[in-house]
This record gives C-alpha cells, structure tokens and sequence, in this order.
C-alpha cells in the first residue's frame, strides 16, 4: 500500500530526528494514517538510520502501536486494579460481546478498535472507559452499551 | 521577559499573588484528569459562560487535584476578605447558584465539604489568612479542612500546591515560593552542599526502590563520564497508583525545579521526562510549564542569568509498564526496545547511552526544592528513623473516601483506611489491603496496625511500593486477585528472561486453574517453587517480584486457595467457573428487567411471575444481577 | 590481578573479566545456554548464575557471564540454592522445548525429567544469540526480537525476507536448540526459508566466532 513518505518526513523533522523521541515519532505516524504502514517504519528506518529490525522491534514491543489499521474511535477499558475490584472485566466482556471482538481487535466495519488498559488514574471513579479522549466513570454493563452508540 | 535577579522573580511573585487571591471573588473548578471525568468541564464551561455574558465581578478559574477525588467535581468560592468554601460532587446548574453566592445568597450547607480560613505556604513555612478580622465568623456548620478526617492526618509536601494553584500559571507557582530554592542553589550554593543537604534530609526515592537519593546524588557526581544526563522518571505504571499524574498536572513546576537543582549538585546539562503514554492532560500540562520556565529563563541557556544551562526533554511512553523499571526506561530512551539490564554496574555510573545518570521519580522531584528551602532538619523531623519525610497514596477499591493522601511516614495502615479513608462502603467487612502494586503483596486485618514506611511493609510479605493502596473487602476473592496481579505481569513481561517469561507465564496457568475448580494437590507447591525461582533467578524487579502477590495471597488466605482445590468452591463468589447464578423465587417480581440483557437468552419467565435461570445457558456474565432492583438475582 | 575464590578456590582474574570468564580461564565449567565468547553478555538464560559473597558480606545470586571479577569475591557455583535455581530453570525451558536434544540433556544432567506444566512444542529459547551474532559479528542485524512477553519471538521485519541478510548463516551456527538451521543450503527459522547461504560470509563469520572463543589477552 503506498503512503504519502513526505508525512513521515514531517513528523520526523517535528522531532529533529532524534533517537530519543523514536516512540513519540511513531505515535504521531500512527495518529496521521491510523496505524503504523510498513512503508512508514521503512521510511522511519532510512531517516533516522536506525536498522530495520529495531525499528520493527519497538513497533512490536509496545501496545501503543498497531501495524494493522484501527477503528475511528478507541475504546479503552480500564482493567487497573480499583477498576477490576469494582467489576471492569464485566465491562469489557460486555463490549466485546457487543462489538463482537475481542481485547485488542478491530471490528470489521472499522468503526471501533477495543482495548484495555491499566491504569487510567481515575480510581474513584471505577469502572472507568475512555473512548477517545472522552473518559467515563460509575460505569456499569448496561451503561456502557448505550455509550458506545454515541460514536459513528 | 528573563527573571534574572531576585527582584525579578519577587515581581513575578507579586502578580502570582494577585492572581491567587484577587481583590474580586474567585470561583475554583478543580480539573485533573479525576475531575474531568466526573464532569468538571461542564461545571467550569458553565460558570465561565454565565461571568462573561453577566458581565459579573467573579474570576473563573481551574485548579488540579487537592487529592478528594471521591467527591469531584469539586468547586471552590473565595471571597476576599472571608473564607474558602469547597464545594463537593457540583453540578453546572449547582455552580451557576454559587455564582450568587458571591454575592451573598445562602447555598445549602450540605453541599459543602469543607471550608479553610487561611492556606499554607510550605516552602515559607507560613500561613496565608483569608479571613482578616475575627469579627467575620465563619459557618461553623461546616467543617474546617484541618479538622475533617480526610485531611487532618495529612502533610502535604509532595502535594504543597496541588489544587491550590493553577499550573498553567508560573506566576501562581512562584507566589507559593517556587523557584527561591533553585535562587539560592545556583547564587549561594556549591553542588556539593546541595547534595549534602540531599542526603542529610534522608530522602530515599519515592518511586518504589527507597534508595537514598542523596547518596545517589553523590555517586553519580563522582562518577566519570560526559554528559551526565538527569532523568525523571513519569512512567507510573502500578495499576491503581496516580500520585504521579497528579504531580505532573497540578504541580509540573515542583518538577522542573527538582531536576533543575539536581542537574546543578550533579553537572548535568541535559533531562529528560519520561510520561506514561496513558497521560496525555499530564503531558499537556508538563509542556506548558516546561515553556514557561523557558520563557522566564528558569530554563534553558543562562538560568537566572547565572551562567548555567540545563534543558528538559518530554519522553513519551507507549504504553509498556516494564519500562518503569530504569535500565528498560533508558534502553526505550535510546530507541531500543524496553528490555532491563543487570545492575551490577549502576546505571549512576553507566546509565543512558553509558553515561553517568541519575534517575528518580516525579514524588522525589518533587520533594527536592521543599527540602533545599526548609533544610534538611525540617524534612528529617518528620517520619520515622529510617524513612523521612511523607509518603503520597493513593487509596482506592472498596473504601468510602477514594483519593490521594499525604501523610508522614510511619502513619498506620489503620489510620489510613479507616480515620483517612472512612471504611469500607457498604458496611462490609475489610479483607485485605495491597500495597506495592504488583510487586507487593496483600495485607490481612490482624496487621492493619503495621506502619506505613520502607521497612515495615516488607517484613509483612508487601511493599510499600510507590504508594498504592488498594481497599479490598469480603466479596474479594484472593485467589482471583493473585491471578488479576499475574496476569498483569504476564502481559508486561518484556519476555527477555526464563524466570519471568516462562515462570509467571506457568503461574498464570495454575492460578487459572485452581479460579476454575481444576486445581490438584501440590499447585501451592509448585507455586511457591515458581516463586523461588523468579525471586533468585530473575533478571530485573518486574520479574523478581512477580510472585509476591501470589506468595502473600498463600500466606495469609490458604483457607481460601484449599477450598478452591479441594471444594472447588469460591467462597466470596468471584470465580466465574465456581459460581452459579439463580433466582430467588421470594424476591422475583417478574419485572422482566433482566430478561433482555441476558446475552444468551438464559431467563425466561411471565410477566409478574417469578423468572427462571437456565443454568446450561448461563455465561454467568453477571447482567441479570447489576439490573435486578430487587436483590432476586442470587450469586454463589 | 584480582583474586577471587570460587569453589574454595583461589583464582585470579584480570581487570575487567566477568566471573564466568575467570572461572573458566581455571577449567571451572558453569552451565549456560545464552552465553558465546565472540559476542556480548546478555544474562537472559540465567543458568550462569552463582551465589556470591562480597568482600562487604553482601550475599545474593548473579549471573556469572555479567558480574564483574572483584577483590575478595566469593563464588559458589554449585551451592544448594544454585541447584535448586538451575533445576526449576530447566524444568520450565524442558516445558517450552520437550523435544529438543540440547534442553532434554542438559535438563538430564541436572536430574529434570519430568515437568510439572504443560508441555510446549517450542524449538527457540529465545536466548538471543543469533541476533547477537547479526549484531555484532556480520553487522547486517537483519534479525530482532519481535512482540514482548510470552508473544516474544525472533524474525525478520514483518516476517520477511531481510533486505540487509548477507547469508553468513552465524545465526544457524550459534543456535543452540537447532530452532535456526540451514536446509538445502538456505536459513530456515520456524517454517519460514531465509536467504541463501553466502559461502564467503559464511567462512568469515565462522571465523570470528571461533577467534572469539581463545582466551582473552588484556595488555
């Protein structure tokens, strides 16, 4: 699949093409095509001269990334401790059942990618879910499937 | 505009305070990420709508978390001249009559929390007084801050201005008295002194590791090598733990300063922070006030006009909790994947790129300009022998006042839970406390009186980690908390080492086993063999530590493990396998509410008649029982 | 010279060798699986470990192959906890490779038959030794460590051919377990066919790899 190189370019001359700021390049990669494209971590190896094979291994190491396109909206459950304690796995079946995917998937029609997460940092407010940078609290089963129909 | 002189930085002071405490009435909507979720955002949109199209003489304005998170959105009036009032749980059609309040109409007692006459200065050990005259009473229907549990315990050193300032606002920061300590650091001190101070305050790293950071200091100062580079260490990935974030989006200043005086006592001219990926406000926020230091020149070439240059990267995350751990944090730092090293030659002397570096976490960065303004005598008279200073916490899970706390090391687990954090909800009965995320362990009741600090904890089984308090109560399953712990670590493993990758990945299997009833004779063994193992052969802490949850959990509720070996029964009702749902025919008014949430139409039943359960179709995802308004649903 | 005891005995070392080296330089033989003399450490195998005893009287368990030589060290190689450490380690890496020759050996040796888990049929023990070799001794680092955890594997950038392999084959030659092994004269990992072997590179990083294994002089 060809991808514009001159996006990645940009993102990498953002950051001064520094080796530091390699997890912070492929976010924004990844925030500009919605996944991270072969084509841009092999235009990310060139650049930044960095091999090939580390490239792709930080691509792979981290959940941050996804080297297959995601949803338009991330759900994001939280499954920190407080959250499991006050049911969060529930929620997340629920939505897997919903959605009919599971943790870490896509649906097919590409409009949600689910995945879970520990922690958010909202303890008090467990069950907690963010789908994209909207973040819900005291959520339960039934709460939750409506949620998700707000999201096109 | 360059603060470059002392006088400068007291006329950026002056604009602080006026900012702090305006001559008009100020309104606070406290907006952490906590506070946003609850909808805090509304109730600050609200209120900024209503002053600008009123035209009304209040000031709007946004604080971070002062640490009550139970009871966000919380919203603050001050009136000049009178108190502060803290208003707790608002809406935006309860914020818009504070509004009014402003100008004196009444606000029902009961929706406020707590009220203070006056506010402390930490770093110049004063009071600030709100209230001028004693002829103004305050409301005494409503609690002081000193006097309500939540807070009396608490010292806030780590947490001085959170929810108290704007971090948006440098001046606000300075007004508090930030920036004096790197003053007197960069015109009045040798680096040698600063660590000497460092070290004499006993200061031991708050990140979980407890090591004293002085003495850090000091061997990363004598290390040879160029550059040394200073790290902060933001990658807080205990699940249940948020002190960090709450430093970073309510007090990103407090950080910058402790690195900027750290950087000076070590000779380092470059930093970095490493963020969670998970913390994007906090990022936000730490941006923001990394762009003005540099503007005033607190950052950046030529600090303070002193000569010395010291710069801050922001790092971010992507999303791996191995890479809390320092040598993975460093490798991530140098493009590579998060995997740990060996220690055995310390990361002060061959860190980042082999380098001398010294890393520590955002609660000890924190700590550091408190320390160098109020001496070490004055951090060290706090806490106890072995453990100075306070400690941050984070109580979560089934307690009624979920927040973050500060209190002096050596406080009681009992203290915490029950004067701080109010009990359990619910009157239930308290199980267990786990502390030290997922290298600590749980704690039962009959030790509920052991000190909080860096070596009590241990003794017992735990840790205190890096603060993390998680409230568990009688329908938690210790069993399935072993299990929730091991399969966190499963996941980030960075797989690099037998012990860890192979052995936590075996006791995920055993613990699988015995939560589903299929669990032998000799699995307790077996994993306290696997334990023995992670514990002397694994390659960092992640790994090393991995089998403590589970080792404690054996300890102190075996009763509980036998039971599902042996009975294979799950006595708080947790294990999905071991449970099963039915319906009470008393209770059952056959409402039918459950009826459609049951993913596998398992409920079947007439109207106004008692419902039945196929207990084959069951998936026992437990929707039936969050619906049912008459407790007829029945899990055990 | 650094003198140091291990197993009672007293040795010395040069500045800068590792434990393991010094013991070895005494024909004092401590298992390992991830370790190469060309290469560099990596401490992921943790069968070199040792307890040890410092000077100060700090004692705790290391692995031999990266703790620096010291004054007044004391090492055991092969005290009880060592044993029982070794034992569980092969017990877990018998679980993931019943059937490799190497492991069921070695596993045999240390009195580990029968493992108490689930049996795997991994070839690879992710000792990362072939990507050390493609690292450090051909440089043409075609080869990573892929995912994390329990999902962690070596291969090639998105599991195809690598543009930057020159077919030296150090990979195959280092493996331990025979998971890399050439096959009709090409490299083959898992059931995924590699590059062809290059004799020429194939000579030389053969080469290099047994210079490697000569004791090392320090001036």
């Amino acid at each position: 699949m060809k991808i514009e190189t001159t996006k990645v370019d940009e993102v990498i001359d953002s950051f001064g093409r520094d080796l530091s700021q390699l997890i912070g390049i492929l976010q924004d990669i990844q925030a500009t095509f919605n996944y991270l494209p072969r084509e841009a971590l092999v235009r990310v190896s060139e650049r930044m001269e960095i091999p090939l094979s580390q490239v792709f291994g930080v691509a792979t190491f981290f959940k941050a990334f996804s080297l297959t396109p995601r949803g338009r909206h991330q759900i994001n459950v939280c499954l920190g401790t407080a959250c499991h304690v006050r049911g969060g796995t529930r929620i997340l079946e629920q939505l897997e059942r919903n959605l009919k995917v599971k943790s870490g998937g896509t649906t097919d029609d590409l409009r949600f990618s689910l995945e879970s997460v520990r922690c958010l940092g909202c303890c008090s407010l467990g069950p907690v879910v963010v789908i994209d940078d909207d973040t819900y609290g005291r959520l339960n089963q039934e709460k939750v499937s409506k949620l998700i129909d707000q999201y096109e | 505009m360059k603060i470059k002189t002392r006088e400068d930085l007291d006329a950026l002071k002056r604009q602080g305070l006026q900012s702090l405490y305006p001559h008009n009435p100020k309104i606070t909507v406290g907006m952490a990420t906590c506070g946003i979720a609850t909808g805090a955002r509304k109730v600050f949109d609200a209120l900024s709508e209503e002053v600008g199209k009123k035209k009304i003489d209040v000031v709007v304005a946004r604080t971070a978390c002062i640490g009550f998170c139970q009871k966000e959105p919380l919203v603050d009036v001050l009136s000049p001249g009178g108190e502060r009032i803290y208003y707790k749980e608002m809406t935006p059609e309860n914020a818009l009559q504070l509004l009014d309040r402003a100008d004196g109409a009444q606000i029902p007692d009961n929706w406020a929390l707590f009220r203070m006459e006056g506010e402390e200065n930490l770093i110049e050990d004063k009071k600030i007084r709100y209230v001028e005259t004693q002829s103004r009473k305050g409301n005494n229907k409503i609690p002081l801050y000193e006097e309500l549990p939540f807070f009396e315990k608490q010292v806030k050193v780590a947490l001085r201005n959170c929810g108290f300032i704007d971090s948006e606002k440098i001046e606000e920061y300075i007004a508090k008295g930030g920036y004096y300590a790197l003053l007197r650091v960069l015109t009045e001190m040798e680096p040698e002194e600063v660590i000497e101070e460092v070290k004499r305050s006993g200061l031991r790293g708050r990140g979980g590791g407890g090591f004293p950071t002085g003495v850090k200091w000091a061997s990363c100062r004598n290390a040879s090598g160029e550059p040394k580079y200073v790290i902060c260490n933001a990658d807080e990935g205990d699940p249940g733990a948020y002190m960090d974030r709450s430093i970073l989006e309510g007090d990103p200043h407090s950080i910058i300063e402790g690195m900027i005086i750290g950087a000076f006592a070590l000779g380092s001219h470059e930093g970095f922070v490493y963020v969670r990926n998970e913390y994007p406000l906090a990022i936000e926020k730490l941006k923001i006030a990394l762009t003005q230091a540099g503007e005033y020149g607190l950052l950046g070439e030529d600090i303070l006009g002193t000569g010395f240059h010291f710069n801050i990267k922001i790092n971010r995350g992507g999303g791996a909790f191995v890479c809390g751990e320092s040598t993975a944090l460093m490798a991530s730092l140098e493009g590579k994947v998060g995997e740990p090293r060996a220690k055995y030659i310390h990361t002060v002397e061959k860190g980042l790129w082999e380098r001398p570096s010294n890393l520590n976490n955002v609660e000890t960065w924190a700590n550091v300009p408190a320390i160098i303004a109020r001496g070490a005598d004055w951090f060290s008279s706090i806490g106890t022998e072995k453990s100075k200073g306070t400690k941050v916490f984070s109580v979560v899970g089934n307690i009624n006042n979920t927040g973050l706390v500060e209190v002096p090391m050596g406080v009681s687990l009992r203290e915490i839970i029950y004067d701080i954090g109010g009990g359990i909800p619910g009157d239930k009965m308290f199980k267990a406390v786990q502390t030290g995320g997922p290298s600590g362990g749980c704690i039962p009741e009959e030790l509920i009186d052991l000190r909080v600090d860096f070596d009590q904890l241990t003794g017992a089984g735990s840790m205190m980690g890096s603060g993390g308090m998680i409230v568990m109560d009688e329908n938690t399953c210790m069993v399935d908390v072993a299990k929730y712990f091991v399969d966190f670590l499963r996941e980030e493993s960075c797989g690099k080492c037998v012990p860890c990758r192979e052995g936590i990945k075996r006791m995920h299997e055993i613990l699988a086993d015995i939560a589903a009833g299929k669990g032998k004779e000799g699995y307790i063994e077996l994993l306290e063999d696997i334990g023995f193992i992670l514990k002397e052969g694994a390659l960092c802490a992640l790994g090393s530590t991995a089998a403590n949850p589970v080792l404690s959990t054996i300890r102190y509720f075996r009763g509980e493990y036998d039971t599902h070996i042996r009975e294979k029964r799950c006595p708080a009702g947790v294990c999905r396998e071991l449970v099963t749902y039915s319906i009470n025919p008393e209770k059952c008014t056959g409402c039918g509410r459950c009826v459609k949430p049951c993913p596998v139409e398992a409920i079947v039943g007439q109207k106004k008649q008692p419902h039945g359960l196929d207990v084959e179709k069951c998936i026992k995802c437990g929707s039936c029982l969050e619906v049912c308004k008459f407790d007829a649903v029945v899990r055990q | 010279m650094i003198i140091l005891t291990i197993d009672g005995r007293e040795i010395g070392a040069q500045d800068g060798w590792t434990v393991l080296q010094a013991a070895q330089n005494v024909g004092i033989e401590i298992p390992r699986l991830c370790y190469h003399e060309a290469l560099s450490s990596s401490g992921a195998c943790r069968l070199c470990s040792v307890e040890i005893t410092t000077k100060r009287g700090r004692n705790r368990i290391v692995t031999s192959c990266l703790y620096p030589a010291e004054e007044g060290l004391d090492v055991q190689t092969n005290s009880e906890k060592i044993k029982r450490l070794r034992r569980g380690l092969m017990e877990l890496l018998l679980a993931r490779c019943p059937n490799s020759n190497k492991i069921k050996d070695m596993a045999r040796e240390m009195g580990v038959t029968e493992p108490r888990f689930r049996l795997e049929q991994e070839e690879c023990i992710l000792c990362g030794l072939c990507v050390r070799v493609c690292q450090e001794i051909s440089e043409a680092k075609a080869i990573s460590a892929v995912n994390r955890g329990i999902k962690k594997e070596i291969s090639t950038p998105f599991y195809d051919l690598a543009e930057t392999c020159i077919g030296c084959g150090g990979c195959a030659y280092v493996c331990p377990t025979g998971a890399i092994k050439i096959e009709n004269n090409k490299i083959r990992l898992g059931d995924k066919i590699f590059k062809e072997l290059s004799p020429e590179e194939v000579k030389k990083v053969e080469e290099k790899l047994e210079k490697g294994k000569k004791p090392i002089k320090k001036e």
